[in-house]
Order: C-alpha cells, then sequence, then structure tokens
C-alpha cells in the first residue's frame, strides 16, 4: 500500500494512505494521525482524518512545506508498527427506510441521475444484484457499519459496512450534486454509507431517514449536552429498519427530551475481525443488545 | 446600542475571521470571504481585525442605528450612504443615533464588509461569531439576518472619524479575473490534454457561487486519465474514495465544471481534485460577480509563497497606516 502526498496549496499537506477503501487503509490513516497529533509539530493547525486519507492544514510561515512533508513522512515508518486496535462505541440507529420526504426529494433531482425511471433504492437493489427493494434493505441494515471519517458538513459519518467486500454495497454519487437533501437522510456513495446531519448539497444515493439527530448547534438533545456533533471516526453504527408509527413515535421522544440511542462500550481489533467477520460482528452486536 | 436591520439586503451575515480547529468533524472555517476588507474595516472604526462585521452580497442592507456610532465600508465598489447622503467607501464614517445606512447598487465587486465601532455582539459559538447557516450555528441566530432583527453592538470608541485606507490599498478586482493554482491533489487524473487546457481556457463564473463553492463554466471538458475506478470510489471516472477538501481546491464532478471550495466548505467528498487555489488569492474570489472571465494560472509551491509574503506586507502597510 503506497502512501501519496500531495500540497493542496500552501496551506494543506494531502495523503492518500491508498487509492481504494479497506479498513486497513483506516487504519494506516488513523495510526499516522494519530502520530502526527503526538508529535506536535509546530505550525500544525489541524489534523482531518478522513476513510482512507487525510490532510493537515498547516502555516507555512511556521513550518516550510518541504519541512513538514520530511516530518509527516518520518511518522509514517513508526506507525506501520502501531497495534490496529480501538476502544470505541457501538450505537443502534433506527432508520424509516423508502420514507416519504427522501422520495419526493429523488423524483425532484431526477435529471441528475444515472436512472431516471427508477428510484435511489430500485437501482442500489438493482445494481447489487438484489431481488427486491426489501432484499436490499435486508442487506443494509444486516451487518455493522464503521465510522471511517466524520466531515463534509458539520458531523456527518461517513460509514463503511462490516461485511467481506463481495457483499458491500457500491452505488455510483449522483451524475451531478442535488442542492438539495432533506436533513438525517440514509446515503449511499461509492461503498459509503452517511447520515446527512443538516439540510443541504448532497451527491449519493438516498435511502431513508432516521429520526436521530446527530448534530445539534443549541446542544438541546439529551445525548447532544456535552458536545454538539455526535460521531467520531471509529464508532460502529448498526441500523434498525423502523415503520412510520415508530418514526413518528421516535421523533416525539427526540423533541421531548426522551429518546436514547442505545451505545456501548466495546474494543475492535481489525486483526480478530479480519479473521471471522460475521463471527466477531455477531459479538458486536451481542455487545449492542447486553448479552 | 444596537443596529437595527431595516432591510436584509440578499444575503446578509454576521462574519469576523472565522472558526478554525472543527474542519475534522466538518464544520468549516467560515468567516468574511474577503479577509482583508474584514480586517481594513475593524481597523477603520478601531476593533480589532478579529470583530465581528456583516457580510453583504450583491445588495447592501439597510440599517438604523439606535446610538452614535463609527462604520466603515470596504469590499466591493458600492455607493454608501447615510440618512440617504453619498459617502465614501473604506473611511472611517460617524453614524448618529437614529441615522440610517443604507447601499446603492453594485458597481463592481460582489460583497462588502460593513463595520461597526465596538462589533457585532453576537454569541460567540465555538470560538466564533462567524454565521454557518447550514449547521444554523454562530452569527444571528445562527442565519442570515432579517427586516426587524436588532444585532446587539459592543462596547466601541468614536475617536478614529474620518480615518480612510489609501487607494493603494484597496483591492478591486479586474476586468478579467486571474486565480493563481497550485496544482496537486488528483492532478494525475488528468489526461495531458486536459492539464492544458484547464489552464489555456477562459472560463466563467456560473450562478451557483456562494460561500460554500464558486462554479465556473465555459472551458472545455477535463478528460480523465483511464483506469480502473478503486474500490469504494464509485463509477464515474471524476469519482474518489470521499476525501478531505482543502480550503480553495477545485473539484471537477463529471470533468465539466470546475468548484472551487471556499470559507463555508464542506470538508470533504467524493470528486477528485485538480489542485488548490493559493491562500493569497482566495479573499479575490469572493469578490467575483456571476459571468466575469476567469483565467486559473498555474504556479509552484515557490510562487505561492512569495504571493504569500506580498499580501503579508500589505497587510502589514495597512495595519501601519491605520495606527492611530
Amino acid at each position: 500500500m503506497g502512501i501519496r502526498y500531495s500540497f493542496g496549496g500552501d496551506e494543506h499537506l494531502f495523503v492518500e494512505c491508498s487509492e481504494e477503501m479497506s479498513l486497513d487503509a483506516f487504519f494506516k490513516s488513523l495510526s499516522m494521525t494519530n502520530g502526527i497529533r503526538d508529535s506536535e509539530i509546530k505550525g500544525i493547525t489541524e489534523i482531518c482524518p478522513a476513510n482512507a486519507s487525510f490532510q493537515v492544514k498547516f502555516d507555512p510561515d511556521i513550518i516550510k512545506p518541504d519541512d513538514l512533508l520530511r516530518e509527516v513522512k518520518s511518522i509514517e515508518g513508526a506507525a506501520a508498527k502501531s497495534e490496529p486496535v480501538i476502544r470505541t462505541r457501538i450505537i443502534e440507529i433506527p432508520v424509516l427506510y423508502n420514507d416519504p420526504w427522501t422520495h419526493e426529494t429523488l423524483m425532484r433531482f431526477r435529471e441528475r441521475h444515472q436512472d431516471p425511471t427508477s428510484t435511489d433504492l430500485e437501482y442500489a437493489a438493482r445494481i447489487n444484484h438484489h431481488a427486491t427493494v426489501d432484499d436490499f434493505i435486508a442487506a443494509h441494515a444486516g451487518s455493522p457499519w464503521f465510522v471511517s471519517m466524520v466531515g463534509f458538513v458539520a458531523g456527518l459519518p461517513f460509514m463503511y459496512q462490516m461485511v467481506d467486500r463481495q457483499r458491500q454495497i457500491e452505488v455510483p454519487k449522483y451524475l451531478r450534486p442535488r442542492t438539495d437533501t432533506p436533513k438525517l437522510t440514509i446515503g449511499h456513495g461509492g461503498c459509503f454509507g452517511c447520515i446527512y446531519s443538516v439540510r443541504g448539497a448532497g451527491g449519493y444515493q438516498m435511502f431513508g431517514v432516521t429520526p436521530m439527530p446527530i448534530f445539534d448547534p443549541t446542544q438541546t438533545t439529551s445525548y447532544l449536552r456535552d458536545f454538539m456533533v455526535f460521531f467520531r471516526p471509529g464508532d460502529i453504527v448498526k441500523f434498525k429498519p423502523i415503520d412510520r408509527p415508530a418514526y413518528d413515535q421516535a421523533v416525539e421522544e427526540v423533541d421531548n427530551g426522551q429518546f436514547a440511542p442505545p451505545i456501548r462500550d466495546v474494543s475492535f481489533d481489525l486483526r480478530e475481525f479480519s479473521k471471522d467477520i460475521d463471527g466477531y460482528n455477531a459479538k458486536l452486536e451481542g455487545v449492542l443488545n447486553g448479552h | 446600542m444596537a443596529i437595527k436591520v431595516v432591510h436584509h439586503g440578499l444575503a446578509t451575515t454576521v462574519q469576523d475571521l472565522g472558526r478554525p480547529g472543527y474542519f475534522h468533524l466538518g464544520i468549516p472555517v467560515g468567516g468574511a470571504m474577503d479577509r482583508y476588507a474584514m480586517r481594513a474595516a475593524n481597523l477603520l472604526v478601531g476593533n480589532d481585525e478579529g470583530a465581528a462585521g456583516l457580510e453583504a452580497v450583491f445588495m447592501g442592507p439597510q440599517l438604523e442605528f439606535t446610538a452614535d456610532a463609527l462604520v466603515a465600508v470596504t469590499g466591493a465598489d458600492m455607493p454608501v450612504k447615510i440618512d440617504g447622503v453619498d459617502q465614501p467607501g473604506w473611511t472611517a464614517l460617524k453614524v448618529k443615533a437614529g441615522q440610517k445606512l443604507s447601499f446603492d447598487f453594485l458597481n463592481s465587486g460582489a460583497r462588502i464588509c460593513i463595520a461597526v465601532s465596538g462589533g457585532i455582539d453576537v454569541p460567540v459559538a465555538l470560538g466564533s461569531r462567524s454565521t454557518y447557516p447550514i449547521g444554523a450555528l454562530g452569527g444571528y441566530k445562527g442565519r442570515p439576518i432579517q427586516a426587524g432583527d436588532e444585532l446587539p453592538v459592543g462596547e466601541g470608541s468614536l475617536a478614529s472619524e474620518g480615518r480612510s485606507v489609501d487607494p493603494g490599498l484597496r483591492r478591486v478586482p479586474g476586468k478579467l479575473a486571474e486565480l493563481r493554482v497550485l496544482p496537486g491533489l488528483y492532478w494525475h487524473r488528468l489526461t495531458e490534454a486536459a492539464k492544458e487546457t484547464f489552464f489555456a481556457d477562459e472560463w466563467k463564473v456560473a450562478n451557483e457561487a456562494d460561500r460554500m463553492g464558486y462554479r465556473f463554466k465555459g472551458g472545455r471538458k477535463l478528460d480523465l486519465v483511464e483506469r480502473e475506478q478503486p474500490f469504494g470510489a464509485g463509477s464515474d471516472p471524476s469519482n474518489i474514495v470521499d476525501s478531505c477538501y482543502p480550503y480553495g481546491s477545485i473539484q471537477v464532478p463529471g470533468g465539466t465544471e470546475p468548484i472551487i471550495l471556499h470559507r463555508d466548505a464542506v470538508s470533504g467528498g467524493g470528486y477528485f481534485m485538480v489542485g488548490t487555489v493559493i491562500a493569497a488569492d482566495m479573499d479575490l474570489i469572493g469578490q467575483l460577480q456571476p459571468h466575469t472571465p476567469t483565467r486559473f494560472v498555474k504556479v509552484d509551491m515557490d510562487q505561492a509563497l512569495a504571493a504569500r509574503a506580498d499580501e503579508a506586507v500589505r497587510l502589514e502597510r495597512l495595519r501601519v497606516t491605520l495606527k492611530s
């Protein structure tokens, strides 16, 4: 896995750990960003981890771009030796699939889509070789997802499906990005799932919505009082399909401060996971369900 | 003291120099699109450079003052009026209680910065008063101002009336914009022919141009080097495995319309980028109107750093000349 370095203008160093996505690439990126943070290099102002790459923002008046590049490259070797184990959380997130709001939106932007005659769900089901939309939803909700990046807009998680590559859902992004996406839409682009934290532009296929806010600048949502952004890289998510009455009830619970997502602390070991993916996921789900 | 918003203009927001430190969570730096202009406006009225002012695009607001204040308007060329009487731009102006600040039609540029002695005193959110509208964060109630709003103003001094910025230190965009770009990021994805046409063609600012990004049209389509798409990227050749987007980076969805990401940019995503506008030219982008002819000019890192040093000198001269 060759690492590629490039400058983003005079203030950013861009580091691509791998061209393609994998949890190995994510852990490589994570260990490098941790190493950079620990090294406290003067002039670095922000470290932004992404799925299989990361970005460092720096002040070239304090550190010359070439000096920064040399320092970051020197961290590469040490990072390769770190263990791919993290302490993290697993969270259950309810989803109303095939909801009326994303349906209205996807119909509005049909001319920007690869297949204007079907819906995003029908299209995604077909190109991923599922016989029906229900089968596709079962595959989407049937395994946990790993949060491999937080960003795009405030607190939006990019999620990587924790199944072997043959079973991973892959869809293209819209031909041209939409100018509108409902808040809390469950999206998918490339191999990544996401939850749109706020209403706005987006290029991912849209499958449903969750009633659970994940960004709250007012910090009045019960589980966002400590910080307005819910997700952190490394979080593990399990979707739970719900129907419309359950969705409406959850929205009401959010509004009156009673909604609390099931969250459990868990440790994740990439080597153990890779040895037996389904068995490992079953254990993770066991933790979520209190076994 | 407060400012009553009589009319909000088109899209007027509270901005300062931004909110660094949260890009890794998708919360952009924000702040004035033309930071030099915002710094100048603040210095003129005796504020810290980082005080919060108003940024208005294309059309100015109409504001009524409840107490005497100093104001300064910088950035785009948009005639300034106090109670209907013409006033100079880039100058510290006295406004008396009950008087109204308003604007005439825009002549050139796109955005004005309005500073008030004492600064707009909205609550600080994550270290800044800047408005991030799609996140409903910061500024006045997390949104652009509206008629009827009352903007709180901090305590300021009225000492420096009449000072103005030397015309040589004001930047007015020309008829043809030139934006210097450091090629990089996914530059290698372009064919040799596309690498040439990107810099050779004349582009025009499109209508989709705002604080998040500026879209350009009119150049030839950029072809990408053929490859098997990497796993996770998506099938279009312009798709990548979602990564971080540097400020000023130029993404080209489908290879057709370049988009320069600006202060309220999304922090990452799945479209390839050809390079990045250098920091010294970012302020200029915010002053471009739709349809402005634009050329991208190829520079290397040394040239980018030299341009950065020139900007620092200009800013220092501004500070020195306005030091009272």
